[in-house]
Formats: structure tokens, C-alpha cells, sequence
């Protein structure tokens, strides 16, 4: 297949990628909150966007954002310095040689008119790019697998992003020193270039070559006699000086091609030059056709997302263009893992394990799930612990080089996971906060919802055990929820209901029983009795605002707060426990 | 000149900036020199109701970098205040829980000896400023200014853990804010809950705590509340903007944290105290300092 079709399939390819994703950036949809806006209205928003923004003064800050954060990546040297320079290395790299080496043909022939790759500068540019990109890939892999940067997990996608790169850049730098010593080309162009009937001449060239141009010859070998080598300089003055710079200038070609020198002869004859320039330009295809697909399309994406939200409101940007935003984001992330490294929740991921607690690993769930990949339960509710477990610093958002919202993104993601999945513990908890500041944002029935799901989840069986027609039981100590707490201060209450005095939730209601099951004292009371099952159930638990008054005021010492804490945890504990043994029990067997 | 390692949480830097700007404004004038540590993280507060080993291995990773570095911590908020306290009372104690801590840490080349002391910023002011240091830096005292003084729970109690000041009858903060010249009226429910940790789970009695306590403030004459803690912070100004949005007859008591009202009183500009950032206007406060 020729050069030209190859390049056009992998161009169509990406083409059709490009267009598909762009595509689903105006057709997927992320998270609830009830708007809901056709692909067309979608398009038009944007397209009003966008136009609004060009004419107007937020010119200026987007043309600030492109020199600072996409040219310079600033928001990566804020971050870490290392990768900085990784990035910048490889950026620059990548674009020169892709301007400059790769569109030859197009830009660089008609902006130098003396342009030949074989000639300085570009001869030793070409090589100093390929450079720049070689120290970017090998600080990445340093990183990644040597200094094991905390909370940077490695996916197929991110060893896909590495390799690729990595393969092009080698294919290019073996094709290269293949080429510096390859026979064949050498006669090829004495053919083209030369007289060679002239056998002399060609054997003076030849020589001079071998010498010190890198060229394995069959042949041809030294020591030299001067004279031959006089002549043969005369003769590569007239035939090739002008276009071939000496390719030690190509430092790296150069240096393979000395590598390879033993194997020179036999990679010439069976043909090397031609199967390493192929297999150099089908990576480079691959890698352009693969590219809308891979983590790559970030070189495309990332600029947008830095743009798009360095202009959009989050207040008053019209939710079609949120939600067209929060797609396009999806690509733009490019798993850098820079998010997790300052999530503030990080503990709670180290002591959970539950690895979905890290923005940058909610964001790959997110991939998948945009694109309705089914979830088994136990992702399911690995993922809402892990939205869920967010204290809303707005790090991730601050830190984020590709300037991705996350903020926003966890906000409506979490909605829709507490509306759809099972209880969430977390929900009766102050991770609840932005939340209940934002309740007005969803319908009242709507936001009662996984409030409600959840108490009734934690409570138990807190209302068959509290019916007075129940008879008494003697094995309540013996049941396994019915564990004392460690702390046994407990012990020491005499009931003179201190506590629920001065409690501040008890004195909110008018039949505080009714509202809240049991009591600060009523709690106490039945720790007493052994009765931790009842205990954890009540609702008193979640709705104690920890304020220490009953504890403070306890002329026992009794920790009751604390008490209220373990309880909580209690009860959290069990409902996890009866949820793996329904998980474990087979489908049907219930 | 002394030195802390500033502990600014989750809340301040997403929802409360002014506390941030006002505090880093004050120190900087009274010489406290604060250093930023990106390490940091949450201080478990939030998952005491669900995991408390996450709680105790989030809280003592924040001892353990102050450690590091060999400074006490300066805290702004209440609630990591009394997390970070508690922790470092629990890890005094030797058992599995503490061990699996320590040994989680030693991971990540970190200890906690128990040397870090926690402090919260109305206690680096009080003591180790001095009421006589502040009291010369007050350049404008406020005229005619009530202010009803909010303690904050996790400040105060349990009092044994968390050595604030007298959990009965506490006089740090009013104190504080008398030397600014304004008025720290009596109220009934100055210890009270503001109603923070239930919002977001039980919102009408988190609402109704507030509310509470917001009239109990007015009747008691008090223009302003003063609180020192995000979540009180919160509480008085954003949820209490929800309040009076229902509640049409309810009269504002817009809320501000304390380094906002020294700040103001030491002459520092209000921009530089966020006084433009809070939720409930606070913009008239200026118009009480005395003339220059």
C-alpha cells in the first residue's frame, strides 16, 4: 500500500473518530438534576457560547489561557516540577517534530525554502526533538515505576499513551541508523546523483563515506590511502555536500547507527531501510488513527477544557452547555493522578481501599459509565461510597492541569447515584453538608429520598424490637450485634437524665420519643441492659449534632457522645455486614 | 515571632475564604509567621460517624506532618479543632487501633510522638499574642457595636480533650472581641449547637437550632454574631440566608469570624478581610470604628 493511502485511511479514521466524539460530547449525558436537552439544543447552546464569547472581552482571558496554560502548562509546574519538564518535553517535542519532520512537505518546505532533512539545522533539530520527547518518556516511566509517585495508578490506557509514543520516537531513531549505514541507499543514490560507471569515483566516495559518514560497505573497508580519500571529499563537494550535513549532527541516529554497525550489512541486504521506514510511519498512523480513542486525544480535548472553564460561569452557564462541558471533560482527563494526590479524603482511600475514594479513578468510572456499561452491586456501591466520600474542598478542582471542574462533575454524579443506588450510610453524615446547602436546587420529595432510604436501612429492626407486645427476650446479650461498646462508661449512668436535659435535639421537639426512639439516657439505659441492637437503631444517633452538652454534663463521667459515636459506627458496621451476606447469598436463593 | 503550621480544612478554602484572608491578615500583623503544608488533609471529622479508623488515620497524618516539619498546628476551624484534638488524646493510648495508625504512617515515613501541639487561632491570640499585644494594635476601637459571641462546640466541649477555655462559663472570646471596643451582649444560648453538623441530614432541626439561637442573639441586642469556625461560619450566614428567605417576619443577624472583626479594628482594610465575601451583608460594620 502506498504512502498516500496508507495516510488517508488513518486519516479518515481519525476523522471519523474525531467527528464520533465530538458527537457524543452533544449526545451523552452525566449525572440527574433533571435537565434534559436534545443534541440539537445542545449544539445551538454551544454554538451561541462560544460566539458570545469570541465577541466579547473574555477574548482576552482565553488568549491568556492559551500562552500560560496550554503553551507554558503552568498548572502543572504549580503542581510539580518534575512533570512539568516531563510534559514540556514531550510536548515540545512532539509538536516540533510533528510540524517540523512530519508535515515537512507541508509547513517546513514552504516556510525555509532551503529546507533538506539531511542538512542543519534540521538535520540536528530533528534529532534534538526526537530527544526532548525520549528524556519526556523516560522521566514518565521513572515516575510511574521507579519513584512510584503516591496514588498514580497505571490503566491500560496510560501504558497505551507511553508506549506509543515511545515506539514512534525508537521505530524513527533505528530507521535513522539503519539509513546512516545502509549500503543499498548509499548505491541508490550514487545512481541518482552520481556517475557510477565512474568506478573510481564511486570507490573514492564510498571510501571517504565509511570513513566518516557511518556507511557499512560489503566492500569497502579501511585503512584508507589519503589520496583516495582526497578525492573522494572532491567528489562528494560536487555531488552530495549540499544536501547531506555530516550525521553526527543527527546525535542520536548517529549513535544507533554504531550500535547496529555489526548488524548493518545483514539488516541492509534484507532489507531494514525499508521495513523500519514502514514500520515507522504504520506506528505513526496508528497512532494518529487510534487517536481520538486513546488517552492521546487529550492534545485535542485538554486545550478546550482549559479554555471552556477558564470562560464559563458556573452559576449562570446555561446547563446544555454544563452538560456538553462535563462530557467533552471526560477527555480531557488525562489520568495524571494529580487530583488524588491532594484529595483531601486520601486516608480515608488508604484506609478503605475502596480505590473509587480518588478523583482520578472516579473519573475513568466515569468513562465507562457514560457509555451505560452495566455495574455489578459491589461497584455500584464502591462508587457511591466513593463520590460520597468527598468533603468538598475543591482541591481536585483547584490542582487539576487539564482545568477539568471536578467539583461540579462529583456534585451531580453523586446526586444520581443516591437517588438510584441503595442506602448510603455516608448520606447521615457531615459529608452531607454541600449538599443540604444546595437542597434547593432539587424537588423536596427528591431530596428527602436517600435521607429516608438510608434511616430506614440503619435502623434495623428498631420498631419490632421496641414494640411493647413483644416478649422479652433473654438472648439479646448473646446476639452477635449485641457486642458492648469498649468504651463501659455506660456503666456508671444512674439515670438521673442529665443528658437528655441539656441535649439541644431533644429539647427541638415537642414529643422528642416519637422523633428521635430513644433518648440520651433512654441510650445509656440500654447499653446497660445489654441491648446494643435497640441502641443502634435509634434515630437519636443521626440526628445528635455531636455538641458534647450531655457528655459535658454528665456527673458520671459517662461519655455519651462518645457512646453516640460508637453506636453509629455500630450500626454502620452491621448494615455493611447483612449487606455482604446478601451479596454472597446466589441469585434465587433468597 | 512565632511560627505554626496553619490548618485551614476543607470548608475554609471552598466556602469561607474570608476566614483564611482575615486570619493570614491579623497574624501577619501581630508577627505570627504561618506555613502552608499541601499535604494536609481532611481531619477525619466527617467519617466519625462512619469509620473511625479512617477518622483516626486521616487526623494523624495531619499531627504527624505538623511533626515533621517541628511546629504546633494553628487551626481555624472548630471541628478539626476538636478532631485533631481527640486524635492526638487517643493516640497518647497504645493499643490495636493506635498501632495499626502508627504503622500505617511509618509507611509513608511519618510518626507522631505526641510533640505537635494543636491550637486553635482565638488561643494563639489570646495566650500567645497576648490581650496586651492586641489591645496596642487596635487602632480604630469600634463605638456602640453589640456582638453576640458564638462559641462553638467543638471548641468547648468536651472540655477535658479539647482545653479551650471553662466549658461553663467561658470568657476567651468575649474577651477578645472587648478589646476591640464593641460590646459582647449576654445571651441565654451563647454555648448552644449552631445546627451545622445536622444540616445536609436533618435540615428543619439543623434550621431550627439556628433560628434559635439567631433570635435569641437580636433579643439579647447584639447587631452581629462573631463565630471562629466554618461550619458556624456556614451556618450563620449561608443557611441563615435560607431561613430568611422562607421566614419573611425573621429579622438578619448577618454573621462574621472573629479575625474579621479584629482585622477591622487594627486598621486593616476590609477588602483584605473579605468583609465583601459573606453570604449576609457585613458591609456597614466599618461605619462603627472610631475616627482615625
Amino acid at each position: 500500500m502506498s504512502f498516500n493511502a496508507l495516510l488517508y485511511t488513518s486519516l479518515a479514521i481519525f476523522g471519523i473518530g474525531l467527528l464520533y466524539k465530538v458527537f457524543t460530547w452533544f449526545f451523552f449525558k452525566i449525572g440527574f438534576q433533571g435537565h434534559e436537552a436534545t443534541t440539537g439544543q445542545r449544539v445551538g447552546a454551544a454554538a451561541a457560547g462560544i460566539a458570545g464569547t469570541v465577541f466579547s472581552a473574555k477574548i482576552l482571558t482565553l488568549l491568556k489561557v492559551f500562552f500560560v496554560d496550554i503553551l507554558l502548562q503552568i498548572r502543572i509546574l504549580k503542581t510539580d516540577a518534575l512533570r512539568w519538564v516531563m510534559h514540556m518535553l514531550m510536548f515540545w517535542g512532539f509538536m516540533l517534530l510533528l510540524l517540523m519532520h512530519a508535515m515537512d512537505q507541508l509547513i517546513t518546505v514552504n516556510l525555509f525554502g532551503n529546507y533538506q532533512s539531511t542538512v542543519n539545522p534540521y538535520l540536528f533539530l530533528r534529532d534534538f526533538f526526537g530527544a526532548m520527547v525520549i528524556a519526556g518518556v523516560l522521566i514518565a516511566l521513572y515516575r510511574r515505576f521507579i519513584l512510584k509517585v503516591p496514588r498514580l495508578k497505571t490503566s491500560g490506557m496510560d501504558v497505551y499513551a507511553i508506549a506509543i509514543v515511545a515506539l514512534i520516537l525508537v521505530s524513527g531513531l533505528v530507521l535513522e541508523g539503519v539509513k546512516i549505514t545502509s549500503h543499498s541507499r548509499f548505491q541508490s543514490m550514487v545512481e541518482d546523483y552520481g556517475d557510477p560507471d565512474d568506478a573510481e569515483a564511486v570507490k573514492a566516495l564510498e571510501s571517504l563515506w565509511v570513513k566518516d559518514y557511518g556507511l557499512v560497505s560489503p566492500t569497502v573497508k579501511g585503512p584508507f590511502d589519503p589520496k583516495v580519500l582526497a578525492q573522494g571529499r572532491e567528489v562528494h563537494a560536487d555531488n552530495c555536500a549540499e544536501c547531506h550535513s555530516a550525521p553526527q549532527w543527527a546525535f542520536m541516529g548517529y549513535a544507533t547507527s554504531r550500535i547496529l554497525k555489526p548488524a548493518a550489512l545483514a539488516l541492509d541486504r534484507s532489507g531494514g531501510p525499508n521495513f523500519l521506514w514502514y514500520l515507522h510511519i504504520l506506528l505513526c498512523f496508528a497512532g494518529l488513527a487510534y487517536l481520538p480513542f486513546s488517552k492521546m486525544f487529550h492534545i485535542v480535548v485538554t486545550p478546550i477544557s482549559l479554555l471552556a472553564n477558564a470562560v464559563m460561569d458556573e452559576e449562570h452557564a446555561s446547563p446544555a452547555n454544563v452538560m456538553t462541558r462535563q462530557v467533552m471533560e471526560l477527555d480531557a482527563c488525562t489520568h495524571c493522578g494529580t487530583c488524588s494526590l491532594y484529595c483531601s479524603a486520601m486516608m480515608a482511600y488508604e484506609a478503605r481501599g475502596n480505590a473509587y475514594i480518588l478523583p482520578s479513578e472516579k473519573m475513568t468510572f466515569l468513562k465507562a459509565l457514560v457509555r451505560k456499561k452495566d455495574l455489578t452491586s459491589r461497584q455500584r456501591s464502591a462508587i457511591q461510597e466513593g463520590v460520597y466520600l468527598c468533603t468538598n474542598c475543591d482541591r481536585c478542582t483547584v490542582v487539576c492541569p487539564s482545568g477539568i471542574n471536578l467539583r461540579q462533575m462529583w456534585r451531580k454524579v453523586r446526586e444520581d447515584l443516591v437517588q438510584q443506588g441503595e442506602a448510603e450510610p455516608l448520606v447521615l453524615s457531615p459529608f452531607s453538608l454541600v449538599r443540604g446547602l444546595n437542597r434547593e436546587a432539587l424537588p423536596a420529595k427528591l431530596y428527602d429520598r436517600p435521607l429516608q432510604k438510608v434511616r430506614r436501612a440503619l435502623a434495623g429492626d428498631f420498631d419490632k424490637l421496641m414494640d411493647p407486645a413483644r416478649p422479652l427476650s433473654l438472648e439479646a446479650a448473646g446476639n452477635p450485634s449485641g457486642k458492648q461498646p469498649e468504651n463501659e462508661t455506660f456503666a456508671h449512668c444512674f439515670g438521673c437524665q442529665n443528658c437528655t436535659s441539656v441535649c439541644p435535639v431533644v429539647q427541638s421537639y415537642e414529643d422528642p420519643t416519637a422523633h428521635l426512639g430513644l433518648l440520651p439516657h433512654q441510650l445509656m439505659c440500654s447499653l446497660g441492659m445489654g441491648l446494643m441492637e435497640m441502641a443502634s437503631g435509634a434515630r437519636m444517633l443521626w440526628d445528635c449534632v455531636t455538641c458534647y452538652q450531655c457528655q459535658e454534663h454528665c456527673p458520671q463521667n459517662v461519655k455519651v457522645a462518645d457512646l453516640l459515636y460508637e453506636l453509629k459506627n455500630t450500626a454502620v458496621k452491621n448494615w455493611e455486614k447483612a449487606r455482604t451476606v446478601e451479596d454472597s447469598v446466589p441469585a434465587g436463593a433468597a | 515571632m512565632s511560627r505554626y503550621a496553619l490548618f485551614l480544612g476543607c470548608n475554609i478554602p471552598a466556602r469561607v475564604k474570608q476566614y483564611d484572608l482575615s486570619a493570614r491578615a491579623v497574624l501577619e500583623k501581630l508577627d505570627v509567621e504561618l506555613v502552608d503544608d499541601p499535604q494536609f488533609n481532611c481531619c477525619g471529622y466527617p467519617m466519625r460517624n462512619s469509620d473511625p479508623e479512617a477518622y483516626l488515620l486521616s487526623a494523624a497524618k495531619n499531627l504527624a506532618l505538623a511533626e515533621k516539619q517541628g511546629l504546633d498546628m494553628l487551626v481555624l476551624c472548630q471541628c478539626c479543632y476538636g478532631s485533631l484534638k481527640k486524635a492526638a488524646h487517643v493516640m497518647k493510648s497504645d493499643d490495636a487501633v493506635t498501632e495499626a495508625v502508627r504503622a500505617h504512617l511509618a509507611d509513608h515515613g511519618l510518626s507522631y510522638e505526641g510533640q505537635t501541639r494543636i491550637k486553635h487561632l482565638l488561643s494563639v491570640l489570646y495566650h500567645d499574642v497576648g490581650l496586651e499585644k492586641l489591645k496596642e494594635k487596635i487602632l480604630r476601637p469600634y463605638k456602640n457595636l453589640h456582638i453576640a459571641v458564638h462559641y462553638g462546640c467543638h471548641a468547648l466541649r468536651p472540655s477535658d480533650i479539647t482545653e479551650f477555655d471553662d466549658p461553663v462559663a467561658p470568657t476567651l472570646i468575649d474577651e477578645l472581641v472587648e478589646i476591640t471596643g464593641a460590646k459582647s451582649v449576654d445571651w441565654p444560648l451563647k454555648l448552644e449547637c449552631c445546627g451545622a453538623p445536622a444540616m445536609g441530614i436533618n435540615d428543619d432541626l439543623s434550621m431550627n437550632l439556628a433560628r434559635k439561637k439567631l433570635n435569641d442573639g437580636r433579643q439579647a441586642g447584639a447587631q452581629y454574631l462573631c463565630t471562629a469556625c466554618p461550619y458556624c461560619q456556614i451556618q450563620f450566614d449561608t443557611v441563615q440566608q435560607m431561613i430568611l428567605a422562607h421566614d419573611r417576619e425573621m429579622e438578619a443577624l448577618p454573621a462574621m469570624v472573629y479575625p474579621q472583626i479584629l482585622g477591622l479594628g487594627m486598621g486593616i482594610d476590609g477588602q483584605k478581610l473579605g468583609i465583601g465575601m459573606n453570604t449576609l451583608d457585613i458591609t456597614e460594620v466599618p461605619s462603627f470604628l472610631s475616627k482615625e
